[in-house]
């Protein structure tokens, strides 16, 4: 009891003395609550889109293979299908069709795909959740396009996407095989790439050069692979943002050191005062290291809580047009909420205990020399 | 009476701890249900078209599908042309290249 109202002193003592320069306090308190806003901001939104991605495209094609002709993707004759079906371990090959295509007036890139099964007839497509959005103007409610030579072709859009699967379908266009070789050009005969089915998931690689091997011309791509792209590019160690953030973080920890080590004449003479008047340095240092703590402890929960806000509540929306680039097109998404004790731990190391420790270590240099001397300088 | 200077700062911090407490666990567990069917769509989605890429930088064709791009669509449009897409900044090199292997 005796040691908590003991720190408790040292806290009431440690608050008074932060109130006295209160402005210089506050302007502290707010740019270290925008740093971890911001590091918590991109630990919370690419932790949530890397585990999104990871649920989302399990789902997807076991193995794509495409063919390169000078180091590009170009068509893939739909006769290597059957070439591929021959070798052991492949279950199925399916041909794929899809592509772009862009629409002069709205300047939007769209996704084009031809479903296994297209339900509607020739002259209606299904459209994901954005592209009704940014077409612009319809003609008689039928989405003008530009065939491959030339022509012009009035498509019915007749049902959309599933709400909330803006994350995989905002730019898509459903429409059938021969509408799809009209507006793009794919020759009958080719496909975009071949989807292979796998049963087993360990002989993947192993049917993946046997493909290479027989078609010397392609590119299988695993699942694991998509997964590990996806991994990649949302690791918020990895990531160039946090590259960027890295240096707003060491500004700001270089700002901390300057403010630390410049200790004011007023403070050095505070702290002689107390030597003084009977503390000693071990209370000197206790007294710093409250002051450091109570800073960075009301920044961290207030950082942490905004970022949480940010995230999930206004859709990370600082981070939109850094996505967005020269996109016409974003997906409208909500992520799952979800905060671990790891994120908040990396947090917590990465801000508080660096700032507690350069806050205390000036302290002990003046604390450790004679009172006499520090306030008669 | 006048209050401690240091109750007033655990009661600020005790409100904080609240208010992470609610977010950071609680709020999570709201719309679960809805979110775990929402997920079960987008699943069924990319299972039946065969779907590879997350919509998310539909700028260019290379970040539409970054899983399908080609190994070198930064040159693609010339041999001296560099990426200029601003999400071509967001999107790390391939991990052997990281890792300085060959």
């Amino acid at each position: 009891m005796k040691w908590i109202e003991r720190q408790r002193a040292f806290m009431d003592y440690t608050l008074s003395s932060l109130w006295r320069r209160k402005l210089r306090n506050l302007a502290l308190l707010m740019v270290y609550t925008l740093v971890i806003f911001l590091l918590s901001s991109v630990i919370f939104f690419t932790d949530a889109l890397r585990k999104e991605a990871a649920a989302v495209l399990e789902a997807g094609p076991e193995m794509i293979v495409q063919r390169t002709v000078g180091g590009r993707h170009s068509l893939i004759p739909v006769a290597y299908a059957e070439r591929i079906e021959r070798i052991r371990g492949a279950s199925s090959v399916r041909p794929r069709l899809w592509g772009y295509y862009y629409h002069q007036a709205s300047r939007t890139n769209y996704t084009i795909l031809v479903p296994e099964t297209f339900s509607g007839p020739d002259d209606t497509v299904q459209t994901g959740g954005g592209v009704l959005r940014t077409w612009g103007a319809l003609w008689d409610g039928r989405m003008y396009f530009r065939t491959h030579d030339g022509n012009s072709l009035f498509l019915l859009p007749t049902s959309a996407m599933s709400d909330g699967a803006d994350l995989v379908t905002a730019d898509l266009i459903l429409m059938s095989e021969p509408t799809f070789r009209k507006i793009s050009g794919v020759p009958e005969g080719h496909a975009t790439d071949l989807v292979v089915r796998v049963r087993n998931e360990r002989e993947r690689p192993t049917v993946a050069e046997k493909i290479v091997r027989e078609l010397p011309d392609t590119r299988p791509i695993l699942r694991e692979e998509i997964a590990r792209t996806y991994a990649a590019i949302f690791d918020w160690r990895a990531g160039y943002v946090v590259v960027l953030l890295g240096s707003a973080v060491l500004a700001f920890f270089i700002f901390a050191w300057d403010k630390a080590t410049g200790l004011s004449a007023e403070e050095k003479t505070e702290i002689g005062i107390l030597k003084g008047i009977g503390w000693d340095t071990s209370d000197v240092l206790m007294m710093k290291f409250w002051e450091g703590a109570v800073v960075s402890v009301s920044a961290f929960a207030l950082g942490a809580i905004t970022g949480y806000v940010h995230v999930y509540f206004a859709s990370a929306s600082l981070f939109e047009h850094a996505l967005k680039g020269w996109s016409i097109l974003y997906p409208k998404f909500t992520l799952r909420p979800q905060v671990s004790a790891y994120q908040l731990a990396v947090l917590f190391f990465l801000t508080v205990v660096p700032y507690t420790l350069l806050t205390v270590v000036p302290t002990w240099k003046v604390a450790v020399t004679d009172p006499d001397a520090v306030m008669r300088r | 009476m006048t209050v401690r200077r240091s109750t007033g700062f655990l009661v600020f911090l005790l409100g904080c701890v609240l208010v992470m407490g609610g977010l950071f666990v609680v709020h999570p567990l709201i719309g679960g249900e809805e979110y775990a069917r929402g997920l079960e769509r987008r699943r069924q989605l990319v299972r039946d078209l065969g779907l590879t890429d997350l919509c998310l930088f539909t700028e260019a064709r290379y970040t539409r599908h970054l899983s399908q791009a080609d190994l070198h669509s930064a040159f693609q449009d010339h041999p001296m042309a560099l990426e200029h897409f601003p999400s071509g900044s967001l999107v790390l090199p391939p991990p052997h290249l990281l890792e300085g292997g060959p």
